[in-house]
């Protein structure tokens, strides 16, 4: 049962042959690129991938919800998830004045206590990264913003680019990046690669999160494939979701990427992190993924360069459940920003 | 021995009874208590009468959770239409009358007659404090003469989640009393029922679920006073605090964890047969006075 799901690349016969293919894939992309635009290049190493298991993906990412994490470790956790927080707005009623306010709270989560850690980052749409920028100056708190015709991803490549651009010349550290689900579900891979190929190379030295959107994929070996996809193309992140599909970040589908994650790390020795986004509202189910992470792709991706969470109101229950477990009394939602 | 009410009877003639488990009521669910726990409950005469589920801190933690979210819509609708659902509730309860009566003579091992002057006393309870729901604000509010040019108003608000410490020994009456107080002025109550007479309580939930309370409005949680009650003082979300159902001894830490976050607290232990006083429905509410300027 522990090892139900994806089994780890190097210990089967069909693993071996694709960490060579891997490694030659690489190599290739290095030399100027076969894999560029090969949609049966691509294809072949795709498919070639180990099945995952569905019902043992979901029968292991449920056993391992039901771990109960206590007292200190409970404490370490909360502070952990808080660090790993991507602090997010998407709306498109997002003011400036609501961007300070994000940016104030993400530098120094809660007002009345210094030793909360600052969150990860902030995330926002690229016309309003200029502002975070200038608040978060002097901060650990990166900025990050969504870019590539967020969230469909339906605009052409050269639209993609120029809003990536637009991003980090405004500031941003970070750029959340959507893949192109159309193109991927009728099989143009090629297509794909090189649009994340092409917003890497825009990126620099900036990190790269690529946004699979599990929930429109359908099914965990498309998971697993786009993954694959992203992580051969240069994505420092793979990311689950865009938060505006139902369902957005599912604990299997979670379980596969960081799978995969750690299974390319075993072929290539680069670290891709995950980043969970989308519903994630309440401390439980933070620290859930918490225990997914440690189990799955293991321990050395616990930490915020590793792996992220997505979310905005996840942060005051975190903070709410951190004060139960200073105090000992339940917290109350009046001591806690509205946002 | 009293008389045999419906409900009450012993097993005839080889048919087993069968034996209710009473549940919580929480935001309008009737959940197990998240610990799995549950206790026997017995008659004033020691009879088993049924197994009632024991709360945890997790449940408590629970009903605040619903209470809270009920809160903001139960306040704004309007005084006329809390002051109505509270009398459905006293409609629903006379209609199960008998129910009540039989609930209210094994668990306060009352005379037959006696119940039912209870379950009556009870129901008339309800009407009233229904009928002061649109009339209070307007008793308790005042408009006030100032030195200046201002139309000054004072009107009550609700506290909002109102932990309440149910009487031990009136399961029923008692119950009513303190309970519809705190949801006609607006608030959302959690109340723990009596620990050793819970049935009634539940009962009541059960009566509040099929009538137009709002989800959440009411929270009935069955177990161990003494352990659900410094989880409910301490509790940030929490507005006031009725302990009069609370052991004397136990009510200074109480008080303690209420100050926490400036709760209202609330003992007064009456005489539930007497009419009552307008105290416990100004108990629960906070004053407001608005300084409108007028002339200008």
């Amino acid at each position: 049962m522990r090892r139900a799901t994806v089994r780890s690349v190097e210990k089967t016969a069909a693993g071996a042959s694709l960490a060579s293919s891997v490694n030659a894939a690489l190599a290739g992309r290095s030399l100027g690129g076969e894999l560029a635009g090969s949609d049966v290049a691509l294809r072949r190493l795709l498919s070639g991938l180990p099945g995952v298991d569905q019902v043992g993906a979901e029968a292991r990412a449920a056993a391992l919800a039901t771990r109960s994490v206590k007292r200190e470790s409970k404490l370490r956790a909360l502070e952990l998830a808080i660090a790993m927080i991507d602090l997010t707005t998407l709306e498109g009623a997002d003011t400036p004045g609501k961007v300070v306010a994000l940016c104030a709270k993400a530098r120094r989560p809660d007002p009345s206590d210094e030793s909360v850690p600052a969150v990860a980052a902030v995330c926002l749409y690229p016309d309003l990264v200029g502002i975070a920028h200038r608040q978060l100056a002097g901060s650990s708190v990166r900025v990050a913003a969504v870019a590539t015709a967020f969230p469909s991803g339906r605009a052409s490549l050269a639209v993609k680019l120029a809003d990536t651009r637009e991003a980090l010349d405004a500031g941003a550290d970070e750029i959340d990046m959507v893949i192109d689900r159309g193109a991927f579900l009728s099989g143009r891979y090629g297509q794909v690669y090189e649009e994340v190929r092409a917003v890497r190379e825009a990126c620099a030295d900036a990190t790269l999160k690529v946004i699979l959107e599990t929930g429109e994929l359908a099914t965990l070996d498309n998971v697993a494939r786009a993954s694959w996809l992203a992580m051969l193309a240069g994505a420092d992140f793979v990311k689950t979701s865009t938060g505006k599909v139902n369902p957005a970040s599912t604990a299997p589908a979670a379980l596969v990427m960081l799978s995969a994650v750690r299974d390319f790390h075993v072929a290539t020795g680069r670290r891709v992190g995950v980043k969970v986004a989308g519903g994630i509202r309440s401390a439980k189910d933070a620290i859930r993924y918490l225990v997914l992470v440690a189990e799955t792709a293991g321990e050395q991706w616990l930490n915020p360069m590793s792996f992220r969470i997505g979310a905005s109101s996840l942060l005051n229950d975190l903070l709410m459940q951190r004060s139960k477990q200073l105090t000992g009394v339940y917290a109350g939602h009046d001591y806690f920003t509205i946002d | 021995m009293p008389e045999r009410l419906p409900g009450a009877e012993r097993p005839r003639s080889g048919r087993l009874e069968v034996h209710k488990t009473y549940k919580l009521f929480i935001g309008g669910a009737f959940p197990r208590s998240e610990s799995g726990r549950s206790y026997v409950v017995s008659s004033a005469g020691g009879r088993r009468l049924a197994n009632a589920a024991l709360a945890s801190r997790k449940d408590a933690r629970d009903a605040v959770a619903a209470a809270r979210a009920a809160q903001p819509a139960w306040a704004s609708s309007t005084a006329y239409n809390r002051g109505q659902v509270v009398y459905r509730l006293a409609e629903m309860l006379e209609g199960r009358a008998a129910q009540f009566a039989a609930s209210v003579a094994a668990a306060e091992g009352a005379t037959a007659r006696a119940s039912r002057r209870i379950v009556a006393a009870s129901i008339d309870r309800l009407v009233w404090y229904a009928g002061w729901a649109d009339k209070f604000a307007q008793v308790v509010g005042s408009s006030n003469p100032v030195a200046g040019p201002y139309f000054n108003f004072t009107i009550p608000e609700p506290t909002g989640v109102v932990a309440v410490l149910a009487p031990q020994v009136s399961s029923l009456l008692g119950l009513v009393s303190v309970l519809a107080p705190v949801v006609v002025t607006g608030n959302a109550a959690v109340v723990v029922a009596s620990e050793a007479r819970p049935l009634p309580a539940v009962t009541l939930a059960e009566v509040a679920a099929t009538s137009d309370v709002p989800a959440g409005v009411v929270n009935v949680l069955t177990g161990r006073t003494g352990e659900l009650a410094p989880v409910l003082a301490g509790h940030m979300d929490v507005g006031a605090l009725d302990i009069s159902g609370a052991a004397p001894d136990a009510r200074p830490d109480l008080e303690r964890l209420a100050a926490g976050n400036l709760k209202r607290v609330l003992v007064l232990e009456e005489d539930w047969a007497a009419v009552p006083s307008l105290r416990r429905l100004r108990a629960f509410v906070e004053v407001k006075t608005v300084w409108h300027p007028v002339g200008i």
